[in-house]
């Protein structure tokens, strides 16, 4: 028998989600012999026309990481679900929009022109020279893709079987879903979230959680966080209640709050509003004073409950009008 | 037991048994200054010598210490013992010649004067006669070893450790009380065990708590009893016939699991002594209601006599209302039982005194069955009704007598003339308000309590037992100040509430509710404190909240604030709630 075809592809991403896949060590190998890896752009020399050569659907499995961002990232999004059976959204861009999803605070005109004349490192003359999409050269015409005014996640562009969460996907949870994969058993229902849990991160981290009531936020750096009691409880905002486990709680349990890159539980459809909904219930304050204050004490709201998630979440993006 | 001869009365006693306490079952007296209950007797005092005869041997001894044999006889009061007793009588006499005890003892025992003057005379009234009492009893009862003999011979005295005070001694007083001359003293520099709750007189370690307590049994106030200090004393014990003091049994916690709960944790009275212009707590014979109905009672430290501090029938006794209640700087409402209680105390004094009665009133409010009628007949026993509130408590004199006593100054406002009304006793009629902890009571059980601090019925009208709590209810003074018949009418309407429910055996609740997915709760608790009807638990052993569904009235809090909506209201699922809204769209 053949064995499955896999391809791997990253949009906009930091390649961190391929680091991860290489992070399974020398499982690696296993993977190698398990799979016909028919498309791999970071670690293997591919061209864009050997996958439009392949026929439709002959991919079995393809891992797709990162953002949709511009035109070149949804392009071969359509390409990739053409030819594969099974597309998996892996890791927080591809699956919610990620960090490049932040981008849609803002519009593509304002990162143009912060980027290419207004930042201090910036030397600009004539105005400002932006990256066109078509120049004319010597040659011939160049091409380049042309960014997205919107940043979107995956399913927002093509349909996906899957999705495989985390910032980046933890390698042993990455392992997990190759071998269940590779054991010929059922594959899930479409739609569902593979290599994590049903619960919160709280459920995977030992700190001790009591009762709640906060009259003080802190930044991670401003306090000395004592080991063992909920970092949240202490006013470091720990996106762990929010956030779908799986990942084993790593920051937690380092010392760090959760950044919610593992996405909503399983019944949250936005997991910064539900956070926010959270924490709101818990503020110790009944003056109107008394909760802004403390509540003036987020830094970076929408960075800190939408982090991985607003491109996919019920905000999407700012409204384009009111940036101007 | 044996079988001796007490100057010919016949007597049978156990074995061992001191002569001293044969002879007084024998119904023989005598003599005796350190002899002791309380402790093992040591014959300082020489007085209870006694004569032992034993077949043709006679020997002198120390009654207190010596214990009986078969077929001893004893003589007590032998012409050989008259003249030794004597003698020793007129040592004690010539070197405290001004002890009342010694001197009382001579004269009984014919001593007139001494024959012989001591060069260690001490002419005080209360000198220590060396009894060693003190000593003993704060030694071997008490096991605090705070006071001690130094020196010998004529220069023996009873000292503390270095003439200092003792951090060893616990204040029991037991010294002071064994004391035949009163020469050891109880000074009280600080008080170290719990207050009492009235201080109309002193209480002992083990008492019981009221009069009315159920069960009436005495309990043991360890911060103050003697033997929790210093493992000793446990004279309690000793004359208990039923053996029923333990001193092992510990303040338990008990958890008991029921169905409905009935919260009647009473009041508290107003502190007189914020309304410094009445004297509470500052000048003597002003009492508060609550002290002046111990007083009153048979039972209580004056066995019901009214008298005053020095002793004496007060000539006059003003009782003001209203103190703290009605009354903008303390309690806006209207305490409702203090107009009744106050008449009452009026009868209760013009019953038992000739003292002139006078009651200042703001408004009186008989508002009760049979409160009217009370009212009137006070009115004819001669009792003086003031209308109007008296402004302040100043000290004064009586002029035939020159006696303190305590000028009321007021205004009669029937009259329209301010007025100086002097009483040498004065009760104040302190306002009933909630608990101290009461706020604390309210959070454990989710009930309301209304602006004045009791707790809040379901409706004032419709429903004063219930609350907003399903299966808690309240009754008596925690819900607002109220009279005993009225407290026993809602006490009663409650327990038929809880009973009624009892006897249904199920109970048929509203089915909006919130539950747990208990496959998706972790347990973060952002849930455990918000919810108003305490209907939110934390399973330790699962680590995940739960709803008791039969305190949830499905609000919502929760379910708003679940982080990872594994709390979810029956019938309200997002899945249900965005299908509704699709159907709406379409």
């Amino acid at each position: 028998m053949a064995k499955p075809r896999l391809a791997l592809y990253w949009a906009a991403s930091c390649g961190g989600c391929e680091i991860a896949v290489l992070d399974v060590q020398e499982k690696i190998l296993d993977i190698a012999n398990a799979f016909d890896i028919v498309f791999w752009p970071v670690a293997m020399d591919f061209k864009y026309d050997d996958v439009r050569r392949m026929d439709d659907k002959s991919i079995d499995i393809c891992l797709f990481n990162g953002a949709i961002r511009n035109s070149e990232n949804n392009e071969i999004a359509e390409l990739l679900r053409k030819k594969s059976k099974v597309l998996v959204a892996f890791g927080s861009c591809s699956m919610e929009g990620g960090i490049p999803g932040l981008a849609n605070l803002t519009t593509k005109d304002d990162i143009l022109k912060f980027v290419y004349k207004d930042s201090p490192s910036t030397v600009s003359t004539n105005g400002g020279t932006y990256p066109q999409t078509h120049t004319k050269m010597p040659e011939g015409e160049i091409e380049i893709p042309e960014m997205w005014d919107t940043v979107k996640s995956l399913d927002q562009v093509v349909d996906v079987e899957y999705y495989i969460p985390g910032c980046p996907p933890q390698p042993e949870q990455i392992w997990n879903v190759v071998s269940y994969i590779l054991s010929g058993q059922p594959l899930p229902p479409s739609g569902a979230i593979l290599g994590a849990g049903e619960k919160s991160c709280c459920d995977e981290c030992t700190r001790t959680k009591s009762e709640k009531k906060l009259k003080q936020f802190y930044r991670p750096f401003e306090i000395q966080a004592k080991p063992d009691e909920c970092l949240l409880e202490q006013g470091i905002v720990c996106m762990g209640p929010a956030t779908r486990d799986g990942c084993g709680a790593l920051c937690p349990k380092a010392g760090m709050p959760c950044r919610g890159c593992y996405g909503p539980p399983p019944n949250v459809s936005d997991q910064g509003a539900k956070m926010i909904s959270a924490l709101s219930s818990v503020i110790d304050a009944h003056e109107a004073d008394e909760i802004d204050r403390i509540l003036n004490q987020i830094a970076d709201p929408i960075g800190t409950f939408y982090r991985f998630s607003l491109a996919h979440s019920l905000l999407r993006r700012v409204d384009k009008h009111e940036t101007h | 037991m044996v079988t001796i001869k007490i100057d010919n009365h016949e007597v049978q006693v156990p074995e061992d048994t001191p002569i001293l306490k044969a002879a007084e079952k024998a119904g023989v007296w005598i003599p005796t200054l350190c002899y002791s209950d309380l402790v093992e007797p040591y014959g300082v005092c020489r007085l209870c010598i006694v004569e032992v005869v034993r077949g043709k041997r006679s020997r002198v001894v120390t009654s207190c210490n010596y214990p009986v044999r078969e077929g001893i006889s004893v003589l007590t009061n032998s012409p050989k013992i008259q003249w030794l007793r004597k003698s020793i009588m007129e040592l004690m006499l010539s070197r405290w010649p001004n002890v009342k005890v010694v001197k009382d003892l001579a004269k009984q025992l014919g001593v007139e004067k001494p024959s012989f003057i001591s060069l260690e005379r001490d002419e005080a009234e209360d000198a220590c006669v060396l009894c060693g009492k003190c000593v003993q009893v704060c030694k071997d009862l008490v096991k605090a070893e705070a006071l001690g003999f130094a020196h010998r011979g004529i220069k023996r005295e009873v000292v503390l450790p270095f003439g200092v005070n003792s951090e060893r001694c616990v204040v029991c007083g037991a010294c002071v009380k064994e004391c035949p001359t009163g020469h050891v003293k109880m000074v009280i520099e600080d008080y170290r065990g719990k207050k009492p709750e009235f201080t109309l007189g002193p209480k002992t370690a083990i008492y019981v708590p009221s009069l009315q307590a159920v069960p009436r049994v005495p309990v043991i106030d360890t911060e103050s009893c003697i033997h929790f200090e210093t493992g000793g004393c446990e004279t309690c014990a000793k004359v208990c016939e039923p053996n029923a003091i333990n001193y092992d049994m510990k303040d338990e916690v008990q958890e008991i699991e029921v169905g409905q709960i009935l919260v009647a944790t009473g009041y508290d009275v107003f502190d007189a002594t914020h309304m410094a212009q009445y004297g509470y707590g500052r000048l003597d014979n002003v009492y508060s209601s609550l002290e002046f109905e111990m007083l009153l009672n048979s039972t209580g430290p004056t066995g019901g006599k009214v008298q005053m501090k020095n002793g004496k029938e007060p000539r006059s006794v003003g009782i003001i209302h209203c103190i703290g209640s009605r009354d903008a700087n303390h309690h806006p409402y209207c305490s409702r039982v203090c107009c009744m209680y106050a008449l009452k105390f009026a009868h209760l004094v013009h019953d038992r005194t000739k003292a002139a009665i006078y009651q200042f009133y703001i408004d009186m409010r008989a508002f009760g069955k049979g409160y009217e009628e009370f009212y009137s007949r006070l009115l004819d026993e001669g009792i003086t009704m003031i209308r109007g509130k008296a402004a302040e408590v100043a000290e004064g004199y009586w002029t035939d007598n020159n006696e303190r006593t305590l000028l009321i100054r007021c205004e009669d406002t029937l009259i329209g003339k301010f007025r100086e009304i002097p009483v040498d006793m004065l009760v104040l009629c302190n306002a009933i308000e909630a608990r101290h902890d009461s706020d604390q009571v309210r959070k454990l059980f989710s009930i309301s309590k209304s602006p004045d601090g009791f707790f809040l019925e379901r409706h004032p009208k419709l429903d004063p037992t219930s609350t907003t709590t399903d299966g808690v209810y309240i009754a008596g003074c925690a819900q607002g100040p109220k009279d005993i018949p009225d407290t026993v009418a809602q006490a009663g309407s409650a327990a038929a509430r809880i009973l009624s429910l009892i006897s249904k055996g199920e109970v048929e609740i509203d089915p909006v509710r919130a539950m747990v997915q208990e496959e998706f709760c972790s347990g973060c608790r952002i849930c455990n404190n918000l919810c108003p009807y305490g209907a939110i638990e934390y399973l330790e052993e699962k680590k995940i909240s739960h709803v008791n569904e039969a305190l949830c009235k499905g609000c919502g809090t929760c379910v708003a604030a679940c982080p990872s909506s594994a709390m979810t209201g029956y019938g309200f699922t997002d899945a249900q709630i965005l299908a509704e809204l699709d159907g709406i769209l379409i």
